[in-house]
């Protein structure tokens, strides 16, 4: 199996949850679409990795799935956000936005402020 | 609980076999679908778009597998391909399946079952709720050499007020008594117990009620308790047993209780094992002597410690309560003998000297499954070799090392598995049979059984043995030289080399187990043979015991047979009326305590010598069997010195005794002992009047014998005359010819037509009393010798299977030789050389081995050096030929290799 960066995952992860969050329902594509408007370069290429972790997320409880069809008529899997998985989302963004605030004080530090 | 949520999913999943795959591939064809229509918006041309779509995507592959992992639990997938592999390469060969899995069978089924005897033995002795803190009280007075005297009441007082138990009873050791009043008087197993003793073990009647633990009743409180068997036996299970009355010994018990099924009494013989009924004792009034500190009898003391003491602790509070008594009366606990009172756990007292030789089995047993496991390791081993060609094409076609390793882990722990379960299975459907081969005088026979626990055992230890000993075998399975291997199908390829050489060592190490096993087999068949054909000093032949208990009401003057002048009517018309029957030449009677072999170990008696100065509490205690005039000469125990009983040492004469040659030398050294004068003191057999025993005058010597044990030859004896002294637990010799099958009724018809009252029972002959007294010592040696047996047969077939495999892959070498003009005879001597080689490694380990064991089990010798040099030697020579005569087989192969075919054919 190929090893991928943890950070990366959990960023996959979230970045999913997220979106599902502010688009509602939305097709494997349309997450994949989405994410890829926002962040560049994280999914240019293997938009594929994204249905693993979509199951895991399912197995996790955290969104649920049913076939619909999509704006062109095309059969396709939507995915929603379940209450448990926006409590996560939640309980995520602000572990994130901690983290965040604590790396970012860290790189404002210059030397002079520590003496 | 988000991961736990997912884990059982995936093993929903997985059970269920549920597959998404379509559904993804539909997402995927849909997901590649927007992409391409987007790159057509962006006008590419329809081939460019799909192009991009598909690289923007990812290998779908991949995604699906990845997909497939996360949708399932791939470790057990995988765990189940590898057992679906392992199944189908077993059933491919099937020979050399059976050979590995009926090597295991008998590797665990051994270990298995004797490992079920240790669990009803060693790990759970004790069928009483928190066993850890009963324990056992004993006295020793080393400064005499005296163990396990007994506790005097006074003792036993302190010892429940010290604080350090919650409750200390006294149990009698187990006796008879007469149950008189059914169509035949029975004679019952009873023991007297202080009224606390069901509280201290802490078990319940399943009828009525135990003893109540604060009955303060001096003598017997007259109430009864009775085992389930004997209320199921006698009385027909009657519900309305409690209140009735009981006659035992002519005094009137009430039944109050009927104990739980399966309840037995603690203690390590069958004898007391057997115990039938408790009667409630104070143990300070009649018929019991009135309390005095030295008056030790022999009683076992049980007690419950406080919660929460550990052993040892509470030992340090008694050696402290022990110091403090010696103070306060030094008078009773005179300085030189050393009193010492030792707590020991009630699970090691009860299972007593059968230990060292059940961990002896067990360790045997645990040498033959080392073996079968080395066997079966082996036996891999050379399949690897046959196999060598598909490990290299799995290899090639990128297999991982790792995987490799672990489908031969599947598959050794599979052989082992179902080597484990045969084996459970032989063991469970034979269970019955193998029962009647363990001897009977086994503590907790009855407890043996094949349950849950020993089947985990086994599958536990099928489980370990299966990846421990598999893990080598895959290990070097799997470092085929893939190249090599492939181009010449294995031959001398270097995995090979390696391979061989572990095969090597493991044949050494079979053969040195096995030599160990052996030499343990050897020196305990020697000690047996020596103890089986040792003169035990008495003739054995002919001779028959039957028993018979005299009533010991409790009050004495009730008591028919109280005086020896009064008993000695009874016994001299039983000796008439004994001649009498067809067959018998002559009759003698004694009690239990001169029944040969044939008793536990009595209590002695503290025997004070006219002239140096004693109290009884100092005095050297000894053995003091009661015997009529007729016994030696019956037993054939050849008098040394002055005079045996005559039918005139009578009550009203001078007190007499006869001494064995060991006590002569003992306690008078040098000198004559004839018409020295000793007294006996504190006789519980004999009502104590208070008054000073009368000096007894020592009128023979007679030749030692080994009456007691035939280990051990000079235990001193002193003798007296039933004529003189009352004895209840009587035994009546006779020799001649005799039925064994119909004495015991004649006896019956004789004594009873006497007194109706007295039971008659446990007609044995003397030779089968030798027999039984062996019975474990005949058993642990036979299991070894077969265990030995068959580590041999193992070893045997491991130096075969290797030699066969050297043979094998050096063919080419050999036939080069062959061709180049050897002499077969060369040949032969150089396939030899390898085998005794191998042989010669074996033997010098395994003797390294076997020293260090035999010194371990010393105490189980007898008469035999554990580095016994004939052993020894006999063992390695038969080690030797063994593999001699497997290594000779493909050596004869080798020889008749055909150069030509072979050079040609590769």
């Amino acid at each position: 199996m190929k090893e991928k960066p943890d950070v990366l995952q959990g960023t996959l992860a979230l970045m999913v949850l997220k979106t599902l969050d502010v688009l509602g329902p939305q097709h494997g594509w349309g997450i994949a679409r989405r994410i890829e408007q926002i962040s560049g370069d994280l999914l240019a290429v293997n938009q594929g990795t994204l249905y693993p972790l979509l199951l895991k997320l399912e197995h996790e409880g955290s969104i649920a799935s049913e076939w619909g069809a999509s704006e062109n008529n095309r059969r396709a899997r939507f995915y929603r956000l379940t209450g448990p998985g926006r409590k996560q989302l939640q309980a995520e963004t602000r572990e994130w936005e901690q983290t965040a605030a604590i790396i970012a004080r860290f790189f404002k530090v210059r030397a002079e402020d520590l003496t | 609980m988000r991961s736990l949520r997912r884990f059982l999913t995936r093993l929903w999943n997985f059970a269920t076999g549920r597959s998404v795959d379509p559904h993804l591939q539909e997402e995927i064809a849909g997901h590649l679908a927007f992409l391409a229509e987007e790159n057509l918006h962006a006008g590419m041309s329809p081939a460019e778009a799909r192009r991009q779509a598909a690289l923007k995507l990812g290998s779908a592959v991949a995604i699906r597998e990845d997909h497939h992992a996360e949708q399932s639990l791939p470790l057990i997938e995988n765990l189940f391909f590898d057992l679906r592999y392992a199944v189908r390469m077993l059933l491919k060969s099937p020979g050399f399946s059976f050979i590995a899995i009926a090597t295991m069978a008998l590797g665990i089924g051994a270990t298995t079952a004797i490992y079920s005897v240790i669990d009803a033995t060693l790990l759970h002795p004790l069928p009483y709720p928190n066993p850890t803190e009963l324990i056992h009280v004993r006295d020793d007075l080393p400064g005499i050499d005296s163990r396990d005297v007994g506790v005097s009441i006074p003792e036993w007082r302190d010892l429940e007020s010290s604080g350090i138990f919650q409750s200390v009873a006294i149990a009698g050791h187990g006796a008879n008594v007469n149950l008189t009043g059914g169509a035949q008087p029975e004679r019952l197993g009873f023991k007297a117990v202080t009224p606390n003793y069901f509280a201290v073990l802490g078990v319940g009647a399943q009828l009525g009620r135990t003893f109540d633990p604060q009955d303060a009743t001096p003598g017997y409180n007259l109430e009864a308790v009775m085992s389930d068997g004997l209320w199921r036996r006698e009385f027909a299970a009657d519900p309305q047993i409690i209140g009735k009355t009981l006659r035992l010994d002519n005094d009137a018990y009430q039944i109050v209780g009927v104990m739980p099924r399966g309840f037995r009494d603690q203690g390590s013989t069958s004898e007391e094992q057997n115990v039938e009924l408790w009667l409630g004792a104070g143990y300070a009034g009649l018929p019991f002597q009135a309390p005095q500190r030295g008056l030790r009898l022999n009683r076992a003391v049980i007690a419950r410690l406080k919660p929460g003491l550990s052993v040892a602790a509470a030992q340090a509070h008694l050696d402290a309560l022990v110091e403090s008594l010696k103070k306060e009366y030094p008078k009773e606990y005179p300085a030189q003998t050393a009193w010492t009172a030792r707590l020991i756990p009630l699970s090691e007292s009860v299972v007593g000297n059968v230990r060292q030789s059940l961990i002896l089995l067990f360790g045997a047993v645990g040498l033959v499954l080392l073996i079968s496991c080395v066997n079966v390791a082996n036996l891999l081993l050379a399949r690897a070799s046959t196999r060598g060609r598909e490990i290299a094409v799995r290899q090639a076609l990128g297999a991982q090392r790792t995987r490799l390793i672990r489908q031969f882990l599947a598959e050794s722990v599979l052989l082992f598995l179902l080597g484990g379960i045969a084996g459970f299975a032989i063991l469970f459907f034979t269970r019955k049979f193998l029962l009647q081969l363990v001897p009977e005088s086994l503590p907790h026979l009855n407890e043996i059984s094949i349950h849950w626990g020993v089947l985990v055992f086994a599958l536990a230890i099928s489980l370990v043995a299966g990846v421990v000993f598999g893990l080598a075998p895959a290990w070097l399975m799997s470092r085929f030289d893939l190249i090599g291997t492939i181009r010449q199908d294995g031959r001398g390829s270097s995995g090979s080399r390696e391979r061989s050489r572990a095969r090597q060592v493991l044949v050494i190490s079979e053969l040195a187990l096995s030599l160990v096993l052996m030499v343990a087999a050897g020196l305990l068949l020697r000690s047996f043979w020596d103890l089986f054909t040792v003169q035990p000093g008495f003739n054995p032949d002919r001779v028959m015991a039957i028993q018979t208990w005299l009533p010991g009401p409790n009050d004495p003057s009730a008591d028919v047979y109280r005086s020896a002048t009064q008993e000695s009517i009874l016994l001299r018309e039983i000796l008439r009326r004994s001649r009498s029957l067809p067959g018998v030449e002559n009759a003698a009677v004694g009690d239990v305590a001169a029944l040969p072999l044939g008793h536990s170990r009595p209590g002695g008696l503290p025997l004070v010598r006219e002239g140096i100065e004693m109290t009884d509490n100092e005095a050297p205690v000894i053995d003091s069997p009661i015997v009529s005039p007729e016994y030696f000469q019956l037993l054939g125990m050849p008098l040394l010195r002055g005079r045996v009983f005559s039918d005139q040492d009578l009550e009203s004469t001078p007190r007499v005794a006869v001494i064995n040659q060991t006590a002569a030398r003992t306690y008078w050294p040098n000198q004559d002992p004839l018409s020295k004068r000793v007294r006996l003191r504190l006789d519980g057999r004999e009502v104590l009047t208070g008054a000073e025993p009368p000096w007894t005058t020592i009128v023979g010597v007679i030749a030692d014998a080994r009456t007691e044990s035939l280990a051990d030859a000079s235990i001193p004896q002193i003798y007296r005359s039933v004529y003189q002294h009352p004895a209840k637990d009587l035994a009546i010799i006779l020799r001649g010819q005799l039925d064994p099958s119909a004495i015991s009724a004649q006896m019956r018809a004789q004594i009873q037509s006497i007194d109706p009252e007295l039971p008659v029972f446990h007609a044995e002959t003397l030779d089968d009393v030798l027999a039984s007294s062996l019975s474990v010592r005949r058993f642990s040696m036979e299991m070894v010798a077969f265990f030995a047996a068959t580590a041999l047969l193992l070893a045997g077939l491991g130096i075969y299977g290797t030699i066969s495999y050297l043979v094998n892959e050096q063919r080419r070498e050999i036939a080069i030789r062959l061709a180049l003009g050897a002499q077969r005879g060369n040949i032969l001597k150089m396939v030899l050389r390898r085998g005794l080689g191998l042989a010669a490694a074996g033997a010098a380990l395994g003797v390294a081995g076997a020293i260090i064991v035999s010194h371990l089990m010393a105490g189980l010798l007898f008469g035999v050096s554990p580095t016994d040099l004939p052993t020894f030697a006999g063992v390695t020579l038969v080690l030797t030929i063994v593999a001699l005569v497997a290594s000779c087989i493909p050596a004869l192969r080798a020889v008749r290799l055909d150069p030509n075919a072979i050079l040609y054919s590769e």
